[in-house]
């Protein structure tokens, strides 16, 4: 099923015309009702009418999270404040949060492309949604309720947290399908497993799990102890939340709602931009947003992006899986580590689930990275060399993955935090800024 | 002659035995022998208690890692010699042992805890030796 056929399987050329015109509309409207990014066009020296199509994308200035920051919080509001009927803001790990507006639009526009989102996973206004990202300033919960409503399904609302009451209603309710982050996902899955509730007696049938990095390792687990099919959903606050793209069922990729959404790849060194097919940083310009368009925002995702026709019918390019996040990233000793490759190592180890927290500290000036793994009870053994055996493994395993050697310490099951949203996974101690 | 011994995956944390320690306390039970095995970052407390299975069932659902494991106990006399006698008839008959620990009470007997490879050789090899070994029913009185 497509949800909109004439977007989602416009010939290229076609939405290239599409995407040009869109954007030169766009360029016109920030110069005029944006006074930041009227004075960061005319440094580079470029007059609205200069933008002609799709070609002179690369043109343009870039916009990143920190000119978000430094126009706190509503400095690149391309309409004003009456025109706004919804905030977000996406949690500021680093001082102040990222403020978003929508339009009455903007909702409009959000709902289509999570509409067309949960076409892709295969729902129907005669599935159950059961959306448990967390409601609020977080664009999850909200995002998906409205994407749900548009395509007509049931919603059920109940916002991130309180397990029990989720796996109650997942088999009371007779819910169909879970949207939430796939930590919370895999965190539901376990609880299942402990309260001892008959799979065959719960009705859902496929997943939206996005927010935030997870691997492939940790999609079949979840499938199989949910008995479901795990669609990856793909989004960021600052561009519009989840739905910026979606996997179809054939999970070749997420494809991107380019009408929307035009993507670039670039070096993140140089700014370049980079040739379908290379692994390079995300940058978005969400071309028809009104409140908030943002002129080539640099994601700090690093990915791939895919042009073949997927086999779907949908002739949108496909962004591969992030392979992390340039900000989740961590250089220890000199090396690029990303948490989702100590996940890989712990899943497809069968003696250690993906329960673990990396903490990073710096002694004498050398990056010391510690691994603490929880020991599954049924790997137990009483006998120390057995553990260290299991310690050494571990140590090995990741060590040929990430190069670097690391410590690993063995910590009791169910002892590091188990999350209601977003994983934390890393604890830098380091005091590199 | 196979008894039962309770091991538990302890992180070194403050407390963190005491708690245990309270848990087996309230809920009457009796350790009658005990040992940690001590790494960096872990130990692994072994020990003999009185109702194994109830003692296990209680830590769990306080939330430790908790196993049951099958050792022998060998009862020798307290005095020079005696360990070295009952050590020298295992090594002899080649029998590998994984760890042990061992106390001794005021009288003139001493028991030795032993974890082995082959549980049922040992118990073959010392019995052979006219060997007194602790039987399941001694245990509350070791």
């Amino acid at each position: 099923m497509i949800w909109n056929e004439h977007y989602e399987c416009m010939e290229r050329e076609k939405l290239l015309k599409l995407q040009g015109i869109r954007l030169k509309e766009m360029v016109k409207r920030v110069y005029d009702t944006v006074p930041y990014y009227r004075k960061k066009l005319q440094d580079k020296g470029i007059e609205p009418d200069d933008i002609k199509g799709m070609d002179d994308l690369k043109t343009l200035p870039f916009t990143t999270k920190q000119d978000l920051r430094d126009n706190y919080p509503f400095g690149l509001f391309a309409v004003p404040q009456p025109d706004i009927v919804r905030f977000h803001a996406s949690s500021g790990t680093t001082g102040k949060p990222t403020v978003v507006g929508y339009t009455h639009n903007d909702i409009q526009m959000w709902s289509e492309v999570v509409a067309r989102s949960l076409t892709m996973a295969g729902v129907t206004k005669a599935d159950i949604i059961q959306v448990a990202y967390g409601y609020g300033l977080f664009t999850g919960g909200l995002g998906l309720h409205y994407g749900a409503e548009k395509v007509g399904a049931s919603v059920v609302p109940i916002s991130g947290g309180n397990t029990k009451k989720q796996l109650q209603l997942i088999e009371d309710f007779g819910s169909t399908v879970l949207a939430c982050t796939p930590s919370y996902a895999a965190f539901i899955g376990e609880s299942l497993v402990e309260e001892k509730i008959d799979p065959n007696k719960i009705k859902l049938k496929a997943g939206v799990f996005g927010a935030e990095p997870w691997t492939q390792e940790m999609r079949m687990q979840i499938e199989q102890v949910l008995g479901i099919k795990a669609y990856d959903i793909y989004g960021l606050t600052e561009i519009i939340g989840p739905g910026v793209s979606m996997e179809c069922q054939f999970q070749h990729g997420m494809h991107i709602f380019e009408d929307h959404f035009i993507p670039e790849i670039i070096n993140p060194d140089t700014c370049e931009v980079l040739p379908y097919g290379e692994l390079g940083e995300l940058v978005f310009t969400p071309a028809t947003k009104e409140a908030m368009p943002l002129i080539r925002y640099r994601t700090r995702d690093l990915t791939r992006i895919h042009a073949e026709k997927c086999e779907c019918g949908r002739t949108l390019v496909r962004m591969e899986k992030c392979v992390g996040r340039s900000d989740d990233m961590l250089i220890i000793r000199g090396v690029n580590v990303f948490p989702s490759q100590v996940e890989s190592v712990l899943l497809e180890m069968s003696e250690t689930k993906p329960h673990y927290l990396i903490v990073v500290d710096r002694e004498n000036n050398l990056d010391i990275m510690e691994i603490q793994v929880e020991i599954e009870e049924e790997f137990f053994s009483d006998e120390v060399k057995e553990l260290e055996g299991l310690r050494q493994r571990i140590k090995a395993n990741i060590a040929s993955t990430l190069g670097i050697s690391t410590s690993i310490r063995l910590v009791e099951p169910g002892t590091i935090e188990r999350s209601m949203g977003k994983a934390k996974r890393v604890i830098d101690k380091r005091n590199l800024h | 002659m196979i008894i039962k011994q309770l091991s538990v995956f302890l992180e070194n944390k403050t407390g963190r035995l005491t708690e245990l320690t309270g848990i087996l306390a309230d809920n009457d039970i009796n350790i009658s022998a005990f040992s940690i095995a001590d790494t960096a970052d872990y130990g692994i407390l072994r020990m003999i208690v009185g109702r194994p299975e109830l003692a296990a069932e209680v830590l769990k659902k306080n939330g430790f890692t908790v196993k049951i494991t099958d050792v022998v106990g060998m009862i020798i006399p307290h005095r020079p010699g005696g360990l070295h006698k009952a050590l020298q008839i295992i090594s002899d008959n080649n029998v590998a042992i994984d760890y042990m620990y061992a106390f001794a009470s005021g009288d003139c007997k001493a028991t030795v805890v032993i974890r082995a490879e082959s549980l049922d050789k040992i118990i073959d090899v010392l019995q052979g030796h006219k060997m007194e070994l602790l039987k399941k029913g001694d245990v509350y009185q070791v």
